[in-house]
């Protein structure tokens, strides 16, 4: 059997005395050389599982290994192992580009020559700004150096925490393209992201929320457990429709979705026609049907209301 | 009288011989909901500050529920809503305090405070909650909760800079029906957002490249004149000219 890159087993860390439950039982691997996400919202507890794997917290219970080594007792070989960019931004504002770089090689005793093919790629974009302090980069430039100074040691494994929030869509499309790359240097690579879209180009997702992972598998097998015929659906007055589909007793769930509405039937022998009679009933115009295939987010959605329904249901009342 | 609540004319803010906003035109109805788009660095919060009568613009003319953004920026803070992705609400106050501290702070009775308040924590479904410090509540409610604040003393207009950034997407859209709500009676929302599916729900759109306002439409018009069926299509077009760095 090989070893896992990353392994956890019965991971619980708790706050504020045991009142606020950020990991709750989390067990699963991610394999060497693997691109895994941990897919969820702000308050999941993905930054908790990155800041036990990367030894700077200890979880409450459960056990957990970064290549084969325990991050309780062998936290110092893992801190050699590992490069972590956080999802704050942690590098030193007064130092230059250059220099954060040449300090994160020093630390861990390597220079930047020395592993100068591992980060070219991406240090070339910033490197015309090599003399700029850090805290003077844009947002996307920072995040470029932080990966670089998280890389520059060669690291094993390679943990990002939310390295696209708050990026526009073109920024996060380019920071993916790096990952891709990094991962033909077989690094394995665990990312999270509460950016639904993000998740298909992972080998491997958790999809996680209040401290649970409700999923574990490859994007494209997650989409196909989703249970039922899913549809979209859409018309002129799109609200007044949301509104009409969400209260009638035939339609299952149903929600807004870009310029579609997405939703599941009580009944699965009711399909598109009867679904365009039913949006005829309400009197909608020009109104479109379709069946579709589920993304991520249409699986998110289902898992979160299968999961926690008697919070969802509460959070209903409160439209 | 103008159904106009944002009417903005070549405004422009320099830093130095940074053009920041650069001559951006463009009037929001009254009860529409208003995406405001752009890549980071494009522009967006440096217009919004102008809008919301935090900062001077350089040059050009604006006015914002009927004020002048160089005269009357008192005035327009007093007629606007804001709430930023930021968590603005204090943490170690209550639900009921929070709202009293913001009712008193634009200027409300203490019974008008009281009879909205009331009605505002039932309709959240916060009623077992109003006692609770607002630091104990799930990341969904606080921002639900924000947004009820930012439109507690009726503004006309409220300005919503990534309201739902970071936020579970079932929440998400229950974030957006009270947007719909809020729109629906009246007030005009101007929101800032980088998922392209909420871009969606905007009556219209401008996409921001490099201070300058690229593209104003409703997004059926824009999916349209870009040749593309997505919001995503239309952005990536637009924010790939963008020649200088973000932020």
């Amino acid at each position: 059997m090989l070893m896992p890159a990353v392994s956890l087993k019965n991971i619980i860390k708790t706050y504020a005395s045991g009142k606020v439950k950020a990991v709750n039982n989390v067990s699963f691997d991610v394999e060497r050389g693997e691109l895994f996400g941990l897919i969820g919202p702000d308050g999941a507890g993905k930054t908790s599982i990155f800041r036990i794997l990367t030894t700077l917290l200890l979880a409450d219970k459960g056990e957990a290994t970064v290549e084969g080594k325990d991050v309780v007792k062998d936290y110092q070989v893992i801190r050699n192992k590992v490069g972590y960019m956080p999802g704050r931004f942690s590098l030193y504002q007064d130092l230059t580009v250059a220099e954060n770089l040449k300090f994160f090689a020093t630390i861990f005793k390597t220079t930047i020559e020395e592993n100068y093919n591992l980060v070219k790629d991406i240090y070339e974009q910033i490197k015309p700004f090599n003399n700029r302090p850090a805290g003077k980069l844009s947002g996307g430039m920072k995040q470029k150096l932080a990966l670089c100074c998280a890389l520059i040691h060669k690291p094993e494994v390679l943990f990002l925490d939310e390295p696209t929030t708050g990026v526009d869509a073109v920024s996060r499309k380019e920071f993916w393209e790096m990952l891709k790359q990094l991962k033909q240097q077989q690094i394995t690579i665990m990312v999270s992201t509460p950016y639904m879209d993000e998740a298909a180009l992972c080998d491997r997702i958790a999809l996680i929320q209040n401290g649970t992972i409700m999923s574990l598998d490859t994007p494209q097998n997650i989409i196909n457990s989703f249970p039922d015929p899913l549809y979209a659906a859409r018309a002129n007055d799109f609200y007044r429709l949301l509104k009409n589909f969400r209260t009638d007793p035939a339609v299952g769930n149903c929600y807004a979705f870009g310029e579609y509405m997405h939703m599941t039937m009580k009944d699965a022998h009711n399909t598109e026609a009867f679904i365009k009679e039913l949006a005829a009933k309400y009197n909608a115009e020009d109104a479109e049907v379709k069946k579709i295939t589920p993304v991520i987010e249409d699986c998110f959605i289902r898992l979160m209301r299968e999961t926690d329904t008697t919070r969802a249901s509460l959070n209903e009342q409160a439209i | 009288m103008s159904n106009k609540a944002i009417i903005c004319k070549n405004l422009t803010k320099k830093f130095g011989d940074f053009k920041a906003v650069n001559q951006i035109t463009f009037d929001v109805v009254q009860g529409e909901i208003f995406g405001f788009l752009g890549a980071n660095g494009a522009g967006k919060t440096t217009a919004m500050r102008m809008l919301c009568g935090l900062s001077y613009p350089t040059s050009g003319e604006a006015s914002v529920a009927g004020f002048n953004v160089y005269k009357q920026q008192e005035k327009i803070k007093a007629n606007i809503g804001y709430m930023s992705q930021k968590f603005s609400l204090y943490e170690n106050l209550t639900v009921l305090e929070n709202i009293q501290f913001y009712g008193g702070v634009y200027g409300l009775s203490r019974s008008e405070i009281k009879k909205r308040g009331d009605e505002m924590v039932s309709t959240l479904g916060l009623t077992n909650e109003a006692k609770k410090f607002v630091g104990e509540l799930p990341l969904g409610w606080k921002q639900k909760l924000a947004f009820s604040v930012a439109i507690f003393h009726r503004p006309k207009i409220v300005f919503l800079d990534e309201p739902t950034g970071g936020v579970d997407p079932v929440t998400r859209r229950q974030f957006w029906d009270l947007i719909y709500e809020a729109a629906a009676n009246g007030i005009t929302i101007f929101v800032t957002t980088h998922y392209m599916d909420e871009a969606e729900y905007c009556n219209r759109i401008s996409i921001m490249v490099d201070g300058k306002v690229e593209a104003l439409d409703t997004p059926a018009n824009l999916k349209k004149q870009f040749d593309t069926d997505s919001m995503d299509g239309v952005f990536y077009q637009l924010a790939r000219r963008a020649q200088r760095g973000a932020d």
